[in-house]
């Protein structure tokens, strides 16, 4: 690390860095400010894919706070991730997109103290952009002609669709089942469906090509993303850092940023 | 020739070694799945809703997409062994391409072409109705898109191991072009075909993320063993375990049987 460094050395140390010799990991604060009991070392943060837009940034404001902590993230589906720890990956920090995944990582002691609810998710109806067949709710989608992408019952996405639509009394046939949510999502932007049910999040993530329609049935199907310092963080201080960070005001607004329902 | 093992020869060692490694890569996986298969509750798994289903429709998509790289591939792989023409090299390069494009991508690549806003499908649903996306079809155009090179690359090979001078042969005989490919070529280089449909059948069974992204993922219609495993993982790992071996005990077995048919046809 280059808290201690004189100048020079710095300079050498950030050649080092651009020859891509050493990976430092956000090394452009000033020297000095490292105390010591400051945080060092490398952060490893599981996170649901759902999450990739808002951790990533609030990986770099966590870094830029804490310049002696590398942090790197493996995004991937939630119960990927709980299969991956359970099988012994390294990792400091869990946030799962749902509290079912999170309970088989708790169930198998593999967590360190209780899960925290950092944000909520709601579906939204997903549509091309202009809604061009003036979609306003569940209903619509039950039309024959409206091909509808939903997730499958097996991943969080598709039961949460699945507990919509029964609150809502519609039934329909999607043509597809998608494994996760974001190609659910795809299906969309490649104009192979009409409409799918994703969380206000995918929409946000995905820009100006696609716009999300509200509807009051996703009240009853909100997804909770807990998140937890594993038990065999090989970084609990770091681990503990970086959850207090998502869950205090700065971690806050760049989720609800994202779209999610904060605290 | 014929092999002959001399009295006193041995495999030398610096063979046998690494190929004792290179199984033990291949097989301990599947001893790895073995070991998790929940024995106890296997009759009951096997006959869970949806497994029936997604096996017929995967032997159903991966012969019909075999079936379609015959159609299409053992003529490709003739004129790649055969024709001269200028960009030959090229052709036999692009002939790769599914191998080293990931399926996913090779899928988006599908929707691009054969979508519903596709150059192509978007032709086929005005003229002829015909939607390819999220059909059966769909999955057999995904499957046949990612297996072909298997058995193109494979007919090739047997086509340049064949002896030109029978067709030449044939020729002087009177024999048109056509005629010697169908009735001197064809035989000629029928075990390198069979080897590479094989190949390609296995691709096409096993195929996952070009069939996920083209044709999507419905029960019956659309959903292979390879989607039903992926999505059993999700919430059940020894169902996919169970679903994994399934679709291996069979596929093994189809194509052991079809190897002795072949080996004891005259």
């Amino acid at each position: 690390m280059t808290g201690f460094l004189t100048v020079p050395a710095r300079i050498a140390v950030g050649l080092a860095v651009a020859l891509a010799v050493v990976g430092c990991g956000g090394d452009d604060e000033p020297a000095g400010d490292a105390s010591p009991g400051a945080l060092s070392g490398d952060l490893t943060v599981f996170a649901a894919a759902s999450l990739t837009e808002a951790f990533t940034q609030i990986g770099e404001e966590f870094g830029a706070a804490n310049p002696g902590v590398a942090v790197t993230f493996n995004f991937a589906g939630s119960s990927t991730l709980a299969q991956q720890i359970n099988e012994g990956a390294p990792a400091d920090v869990f946030a799962s997109a749902n509290p079912a995944n999170m309970q088989t990582v708790t169930d198998a002691g593999n967590a360190a103290g209780e899960p925290t609810t950092f944000a909520r998710n709601q579906l939204v109806i997903a549509v091309a952009a202009g809604n061009p067949l003036g979609i306003t709710g569940l209903a619509d989608l039950a039309d024959p002609d409206v091909k509808v992408a939903l997730c499958a019952e097996q991943v969080p996405c598709g039961a949460a669709a699945q507990t919509a639509l029964a609150a809502a009394g519609v039934e329909l046939t999607p043509v597809t089942l998608e494994q996760d949510v974001r190609a659910a999502l795809s299906k969309l932007t490649l104009g192979e469906v009409d409409a799918a049910l994703v969380y206000r999040t995918d929409v946000a993530a995905v820009g100006s090509a696609v716009a999300g329609i509200d509807f009051p049935e996703a009240a009853s199907a909100v997804n909770d993303y807990p998140i937890v310092v594993l038990a065999d963080a090989p970084n609990p201080q770091a681990a503990a850092a970086f959850v207090a960070y998502v869950l205090a005001s700065a971690g806050q607004a760049v989720l609800a940023q994202a779209g999610f329902q904060t605290l | 020739m014929t092999a002959r093992r001399r009295p006193g020869s041995r495999a030398p060692l610096l063979l046998v070694v690494p190929a004792i490694a290179g199984l033990a890569l291949l097989v301990l996986p599947l001893a790895g799945l073995l070991i998790r298969t929940p024995w106890s509750s296997l009759p009951q798994r096997l006959t869970a809703p949806g497994i029936l289903d997604a096996l017929r429709l995967s032997l159903l998509a991966a012969t019909a997409a075999t079936l379609l790289c015959l159609l299409l591939g053992v003529p490709l792989a003739w004129l790649l062994a055969r024709a001269r023409f200028p960009g030959r090299r090229v052709v036999r390069a692009m002939v790769t391409v599914p191998l080293v494009l990931p399926p996913v991508v090779g899928g988006v690549a599908l929707l691009l072409v054969f979508g519903r806003r596709g150059i192509v499908g978007s032709w086929l649903a005005a003229t002829f109705g015909i939607t390819l996306p999220f059909t059966t079809a769909g999955v057999i155009l995904a499957e046949a898109f990612v297996a072909m090179p298997f058995l193109v690359i494979a007919v090739e090979g047997a086509l340049r191991g064949a002896d030109p001078r029978y067709e030449e042969a044939a020729a002087t005989l009177g024999a048109s072009r056509w005629t010697s490919f169908r009735r001197v070529t064809l035989p000629l280089v029928a075990p390198g075909i069979a080897a590479g449909a094989v190949l390609c059948w296995a691709r096409a069974l096993g195929e996952f993320g070009a069939t996920i992204t083209f044709a999507g993922n419905f029960p019956g219609r659309t959903q292979t063993m390879p989607l039903a495993v992926y999505l059993a993982l999700e919430t059940d790992l020894e169902a996919a375990i169970v679903l994994s071996l399934i679709l291996l005990v069979v596929s093994v077995t189809i194509l052991a049987s079809l190897r002795d048919r072949w080996l004891n046809s005259p």
